[in-house]
């Protein structure tokens, strides 16, 4: 067993953590760290693990056992996921999930670093200092002219746009991105692989992703993951150029 | 009027919306009195006696509707239970009606109520204290929903319990209920309720000027309960319900308490749906544990669907048409009234899902899932 003792300056860590479903371990005693202002993709085949470990850190999935550290000291395995998005850790899903019918604007208003309480909600202002910083974040997703429109009539890449772009105004720590590129064209693809890395001079990122293109523009630390724990880690070329990965992603 | 918090919907408090707002509340708090109360009744135009209690009966049930709207319609909670709500509220007003008969009571007696009486009760049970006061009784109608709506909401939302699992331990709950109240040893009259009761605030519940205030009442209530659900409903916690309407998991990840959120749209709709019940048991005349049946509850989603979803008029247009033509049916032809509520609720599910609101409106004001659908086209 690995000591319980979490390690300082690490933004998370992940300290063998096992998940598993009906006797299939989607995670397997993984164990994972992310430096502060990193930006890391994690990439595997289907059923490593990536989106289950995602669920895991933001307390959609409880781990059967192990430790998920934030900061070195918040236990992330033990808190629900309203509170683990107010410690600062944000979330795109694999689908875009704006929401269908709200506003462009009204999205990012429900985004916005704001409090979360009930009745400071229902006695909330609109402010003109929040209207700026919902403007500015239009303006840096360039949805500035589909303010007024229903998120549900966005186009599938803008939705990924609106959805970074509420994630960007929560003021984040930590970003985890769940195949932020799934269904894109080229063009948005590449553009949306600028936002990414212009996103992450501030904060921290985690991106899972299947599009080794996309994962090589990034150029960031590369995990790979396999039958839910870590097979290889390094840069893109380390990574491609590794026995075991080779073996897993063409192999068998 | 003070300053609303600048987070409410633009337009939601437009001069236009309380001109017509204003008219509409005249019309009928004012309208109906003088037609009933002025207006000879020899006259055409008269407005007879009858009708005044119910129309207040419709307006209890437009309350009642209203409260069910605001957590169906906009936090996505169907509730099959709120008749429960409803028949609490009316039971609290009720035992106060009861206290108010005094010594008038078929046995006279000062100290019990007449079930009581027959049931060789020799003294007041302890949940009745304090109904012989107007003032308590009407806490007790906003204070026995609102707790149990609290109660059960904090264990079903907590354990985030949704969609038809939710509706069918709604349906539990006020079936529970109805099976209570049922017994005597319950202490609310069982099987036959509470009944003839004589005046309310020292004034004869038979005259027709209380039937008149009672009426009144009703319009500010409902008028009341209206402004409630819209302020909540424009605000950003209405943004909120929307949302997890939709995307419930989605909301939390942004850092919304859902569990709160519903809580607190859920109570809020129980204590408007117990306010409706207490205004119209004087207006009825009577209480009885049939209020709690499965059937009720189900009713009052049909006079939501039938107005109009998510848009709070539509709910009291619902209300009152349905039970317009079930009040003109029932005396007409009684044996087809069923019928024509499933056809109701076929249609309006099939043919107009965003009800009778739904068709008069301008499609774009109303935000519905088909709003969002995408143009397939944009994709590429």
């Amino acid at each position: 067993m690995k000591t319980a003792t979490p390690l300082t300056g690490a933004l998370l860590y992940l300290n063998g953590v096992t998940v598993s479903f009906e006797g299939f371990k989607a995670l397997n005693d993984l164990s994972l760290v992310v430096e502060e202002g990193e930006l890391r993709t994690i990439i595997g085949p289907n059923g490593a693990g990536k989106t289950t470990m995602m669920d895991v850190v933001t307390g959609k999935t409880r781990p059967d056992s192990g430790e998920v550290f934030f900061r070195g000291t918040a236990d992330l395995s033990r808190l629900d996921e309203a509170e683990i998005a107010n410690l600062g850790i944000g979330r795109k899903f694999q689908r875009p999930t704006v929401f269908e019918n709200l506003t462009v604007f009204e999205n990012l208003e429900l985004a916005l670093a704001d409090s979360r309480g009930t009745w400071r909600t229902l006695l909330a202002h609109s402010t003109s200092d929040r209207r700026d910083r919902i403007a500015a974040a239009l303006a840096r997703i360039g949805l500035s002219e589909q303010t007024g429109q229903p998120a549900g009539a966005l186009s599938h890449g803008q939705k990924q746009w609106l959805e970074i772009g509420m994630l960007l105004i929560h003021d984040r720590t930590l970003l985890l991105l769940d195949e932020p590129v799934a269904g894109m064209t080229d063009r948005e693809t590449e553009e949306t692989a600028e936002l990414i890395l212009d996103l992450a001079k501030d904060r921290t990122i985690v991106v899972v992703e299947h599009d080794m293109a996309f994962v090589r523009s990034l150029g960031a630390r590369v995990t790979v993951l396999h039958e839910g724990a870590v097979l290889a880690e390094g840069s893109i070329d380390h990574v491609q150029n590794h026995q075991r990965v080779i073996e897993v992603y063409l192999g068998r | 009027m003070p300053a609303l918090p600048g987070g409410q919907q633009k337009g939601a408090w437009s001069p236009r919306f309380w001109a017509s707002f204003l008219a509409c509340g005249v019309a009928l708090a004012v309208a109906v009195p003088a037609f009933n109360h002025w207006v000879p009744p020899d006259s055409p135009a008269a407005l007879p006696d009858y009708l005044v209690p119910l129309l207040g009966k419709y307006l209890c049930y437009a309350l009642l509707a209203l409260s069910l709207d605001l957590i169906w319609g906009y936090a996505g909670i169907l509730s099959l239970g709120h008749g429960a709500f409803f028949a609490l509220g009316g039971y609290c007003m009720g035992m106060y009606l009861m206290r108010q008969v005094g010594t008038r009571g078929v046995y006279g007696n000062p100290l019990l109520p007449d079930f009581m009486v027959f049931l060789n009760w020799k003294e007041l049970p302890w949940f009745w204290w304090g109904f012989d006061h107007f003032a308590y009784a009407a806490t007790m109608v906003v204070l026995v929903p609102g707790l149990l709506a609290l109660v059960f909401g904090w264990l079903a939302f907590r354990s985030r319990v949704t969609g038809v699992y939710l509706s069918i331990i709604t349906q539990a709950m006020t079936y529970a209920l109805m099976l209570a109240f049922f017994r005597n040893d319950m202490g609310f009259g069982g099987n036959n309720g509470m009944t003839d009761y004589k005046d309310i605030l020292g004034w004869d519940v038979h005259q027709s000027s209380t039937r008149l205030g009672l009426y009144i009442a009703s319009v500010l209530a409902l008028g009341l309960g209206y402004l409630c659900c819209r302020f909540i409903t424009a605000s950003k916690l209405g943004r909120v319900l929307l949302a997890l309407r939709d995307a419930e998991s989605r909301v939390r990840f942004l850092g919304y308490s859902v569990t709160d959120a519903k809580l607190f749209v859920f109570t809020v709709s129980a204590v408007l749906a117990g306010i409706a019940g207490a205004l119209y048991v004087p207006q009825v005349g009577i209480i009885n544990p049939s209020e709690f049946s499965p059937g009720n509850s189900i009713e009052i989603a049909i006079w939501v669907s039938v107005g109009g979803r998510g848009t709070l008029v539509g709910a009291i247009v619902g209300a009152v048409i349905v039970n317009s033509a079930k009040t003109w049916l029932t005396g007409a032809a009684p044996e087809t009234w069923l019928f024509v509520l499933g056809t109701l609720f076929i249609l309006t599910t099939l043919v107009f899902p965003r009800g009778v609101v739904g068709l008069l409106r301008r499609p774009s004001r109303i935000r519905t899932r088909a709003a969002a659908r995408v143009p397939a086209g944009e994709r590429a």
